[in-house]
């Protein structure tokens, strides 16, 4: 069976992994660096992934896109309040988001595609063969829709999702397989845009999820966003000056606000510094850790709740803990550690990397599908209760949370008018009472054949997979037959669209393909400038003035080819510039050598 | 446990086994859930209750850890990821095997759940949905459905908010503590059926216990829901 890696497509950032002969490692790319920050530019070369479309941000903020999993599986008004933060263009179509970059849209999981695709092609240059199976991790409270959703930005990225898993309980599998742990564990994971908490039970490879609970709206982004507002309202006090008129140096304010934060993980307090727009010049200003925490603490508290309703579904109390893990980048910081140690009195564990974790338990199911290994099993559960619609607009259970699943139910309908031929069904998951309170997930209309009203008996069932998708199948018990039902998702792209776009995915392969190497060039080209900047002034006294004045020469018509735009050109300079700086290379080398020569003893040399 | 009623639950499902052919090979299954000669997952008949499916009697005390067991045990025999390389058909069945068998262990593990799925097992019927308060709680129940219309409709800041509210904590004490005793006296329904069902007496004596049993529990399971329907709703309310 081909490989199947596993990824996890986090808000923030995105990593891949695989399974090494049982133990799962991340990739990393160049610079050693397993994180891909999750954003994608679109600069003149084309659309650009990662770290070089992170340097975006500030430069071109209307055209660059971050942490887009927060519009996954939505509506242009299940954001509407958070709309004023972002400096791209969302709009809406069929009832799905659509981000505009220059002249084109592109829905949620197109963008997060194109970060797909960067790490397929990691993971292909890493492990030298084609990737096209993958399981990828999502947010354990994560409705239907961002799951699906997610699934088809796998689908458009030309992977096969063998199985879309909750990143709490993938984290605890990478756990349980390096700890070998027994007993009830809460994984506790506050990222960048998303909290979750899942308590589960492990027993002789089992790992059974008792109950998971979240806010898929609650991270670091919001931090960041509490600080970079004081910044803006300290700017405008002291200066007069509104910065929302100016996009990149809010871009630029929420990242160093960002910087800040995380240094104050480690440290008391620290300054920031930001340059001002329209040369009003340097604006500096000191916080404290005492200061982001009671900025902070609402946010912190606010992830409690969820943790408190999930002991309680699971019919425990904090004291049935045994062990609590931490995943995420915001676990970092102290205050969420004293907090989360306070709820569950118990020193929580961070061994593993709380940034790979994740990724590392989507190998170890990548590795459990492909039969690699045996021991080990996850039962999850589904993390919203899932039903239908019935008279007067209230919502009637089929599936309740926490169900462990595969889960099914079945409900029989019929008509109430005679002759009716169709019964419109209307799916919802959610937890409140009425329809409308609840998640709209789909509509289907059930086909009745025309009899009297009461006689036809159609059987409905609900069926979520492993994966926490609903699949609906109907039957008429009276002929026996199955019906295929088209169900119209109310926040999703229809089958024609995913189609479509995988087909856009591969029209626009060749011109990633020329931007991928044009990036790679550049980043090579950058390289090898500072390498060389540094052997000449480690060792410009080496060799002659005129050879310097020569070898900079050669520099500087590499760095002009780097600001183009062909990477053949920029690596035909580079190879200039290796050919020019060799009697350098060679001098530096025959003089360390020399040095390592002396203070030995002749005997010693021969 | 009572070995010549176990015997007789083993007989009735290598009966119902034992009528069914392997979809793939059409051989007879005899084996438990794979067939024998070609080795195929099979698919659980819908005929199998849930405790020959767990290879438990139908009795209301069962072994929690020996439910658990057996739920692992089947679990790694049905889940969907060790089918990942088989045909779209085993899939099929591995899905719907692991959705009964998940239904099955949420079922028995709750002593609740698992009196009301024996009773309609025993006599084929469906819950009983209260309307009404029962006898014995009618004139409690109206009244308490007044304070908590009363309280809905009041300034929550009041005084008289206050009172009622306090009115309406000693109301929920009381009832969760009627709850209760519903709940032992289930307990106690529980031994007599598991008794009965060991001395495995098959007289007109026996057979009038049994619809005694059944009635009895019937009733209070129904008032047991009744009641804890307006407890969920009056938390709510004072929440
Ligand atoms: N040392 C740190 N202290 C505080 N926050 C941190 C630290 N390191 C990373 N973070 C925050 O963690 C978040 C990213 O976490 P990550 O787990 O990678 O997110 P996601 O899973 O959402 O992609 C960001 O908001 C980042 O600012
Ligand atoms: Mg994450």
């Amino acid at each position: 069976m081909a490989r199947i890696v596993g990824i996890d497509l986090g808000t923030t950032n995105s990593l891949v992994a695989y399974m090494d002969k049982g133990t799962p490692r991340v990739i990393a790319g160049r610079h050693e660096r397993a994180m891909v920050p999750s954003v994608v530019a679109l600069t003149d070369n084309g659309l650009i992934v990662g770290d070089p479309a992170k340097e975006h941000l500030t430069r071109n903020p209307e055209r660059t896109v971050y942490s887009v999993k927060r519009f996954m599986g939505k509506g242009l008004a299940d954001v509407q309040n958070e709309l004023a933060y972002f400096p791209y263009t969302l709009t809406e179509k069929g009832g799905v988001i659509r981000i505009k970059l220059g002249e084109k849209t592109y829905s949620p999981p197109q963008i997060s595609a194109m970060i797909l695709k960067e790490l397929k092609l990691r993971a292909e240059a890493f492990l030298g063969e084609s990737i096209t199976k993958a399981v990828i991790t999502v947010p354990a409270y994560f409705n239907d829709s961002q799951r699906q959703a997610t699934k088809d930005a796998g689908m458009i990225a030309g992977l096969e999702v063998l199985r879309i898993i909750n990143e709490p309980t993938a984290a605890s599998l990478a756990y349980g397989l390096q700890e070998k742990t027994q007993g009830t564990i809460a994984v506790y994971d506050l990222g960048g845009g998303t909290f979750d908490i899942s308590i589960l039970k492990l027993k002789n490879g089992i790992f059974e999820v008792l109950a998971t609970n979240g806010d898929t709206h609650l991270g670091g982004d919001d931090f960041d966003q509490l600080i970079a507002d004081i910044f803006v309202t300290d700017i405008r006090q002291q200066y007069g000056l509104d910065l929302k008129a100016f996009p990149d140096h809010m871009q630029g304010i929420r990242l160093e606000a960002e910087r800040a934060k995380i240094r104050l993980s480690d440290e008391l307090k620290t300054t920031v510094n930001l340059e001002l727009p329209d040369g009003k010049g340097l604006f500096t200003r000191e916080l404290t850790r005492e200061q982001l925490e009671s900025l902070c603490n609402a946010l912190v508290e606010r992830t409690l709740g969820p943790c408190r309703l999930a002991l309680k579904d699971a019919g425990l109390t904090a004291a049935d803990i045994d062990e609590v893990v931490l995943v995420g980048g915001s676990t970092r910081m102290p205050l969420v550690r004293q907090r989360v140690q306070a709820l569950f009195g118990t020193q929580p564990h961070c061994e593993l990397n709380p940034d790979e974790v994740v990724a590392l338990g989507a190998a170890v199911q990548a590795d459990i599908l492909s039969g690699g290994t045996t021991d080990m099993l996850l039962l999850d559960v589904t993390p919203l209760s899932l039903g239908i619609e019935t008279m007067g607009g209230v919502m009637s259970s089929l599936i309740r949370r926490n169900t462990t699943i595969p889960a099914s139910a079945k409900e029989m309908f019929t008509t109430y008018v005679d002759g009716q031929t169709g019964v419109d069904i209307h799916i919802l998951q959610g937890e409140r009472e009425l329809a409308k309170d609840n998640r709209s997930l789909a509509r289907f209309r059930l086909k009745v054949p025309p009899l009297p009203a009461g006689v036809p008996r159609i059987e409905v069932t609900f069926l979520i997979d492993a994966n926490g998708i609903l699949n609906v199948m109907a039957k008429d018990m009276r002929t026996g037959e199955t019906q295929s039902i088209e169900v119209k998702p109310s926040y999703g792209l229809s089958d024609q669209e995913v189609e479509r776009m995988i087909e856009d995915s591969f029209k626009f392969a060749a011109d990633d393909v020329s931007a991928r190497k044009l990036i790679e060039a550049r980043l090579d080209a950058g390289a090898l400038i500072i390498t060389t900047e540094k052997s000449l002034t480690d060792g410009g006294q080496l060799i002659s003035a005129d050879e310097v004045t020569a070898i900079r020469q050669v520099l500087s018509v590499l760095a002009a080819a780097k600001d183009g735009n062909d990477p053949r050109t920029i690596r035909a300079r580079m190879a200039d510039l290796e050919q020019a700086a060799k009697s350098l290379t060679v001098a530096m080398l025959d003089d360390s050598l020399k040095r390592g020569l002396q203070g030995k003893k002749v005997s010693e040399v021969t | 446990m009572d070995g010549h009623t176990h015997h007789h639950t083993s007989d009735r499902r290598e009966l119902q086994m034992a009528r069914s052919m392997c979809w793939h090979c059409q051989s007879e299954v005899s084996g438990e859930y794979f067939c024998d000669r070609c080795v195929k997952v099979q698919p659980v008949s819908k005929e199998l209750d849930y405790f020959t499916c767990f290879g438990f009697p139908r009795r209301l005390s069962i072994d929690q850890q020996k439910l658990e067991t057996k739920f692992y045990e089947l679990s790694r025999a049905f889940h969907p990821d060790f089918y990942q390389n088989k045909s779209d058909a085993e899939q099929t069945i591995s899905l719907g095997n692991s959705a009964m068998l998940n239904t099955a262990y949420r079922t028995l593990r709750d002593p609740i759940q698992r009196a009301e799925y024996l009773l309609d097992l025993e006599a084929g019927s469906v819950k009983d949905i209260r309307t009404t308060p029962p006898a014995d709680l009618f004139e409690e129940i109206l009244e308490l459905q007044d304070t908590l219309d009363e309280f809905r409709a009041s300034d929550r800041t009041s005084d008289a908010a206050a009172a009622l509210r306090s009115q309406l904590q000693s109301e929920r004490t009381a009832l969760e503590g009627r709850q209760r005793d519903m709940e032992t006296q289930l307990q106690q329904l529980f031994g007599r059926w598991d008794g009965l069902q060991d001395r495995g007496e098959a007289t007109d004596q026996a057979r009038a216990e049994r619809d005694r049993i059944l009635k009895d529990m019937r009733d209070i399971l129904s008032n047991r829901t009744y009641v804890k329907n307006i407890v969920n709703d009056l938390v709510a309310t004072i929440a």
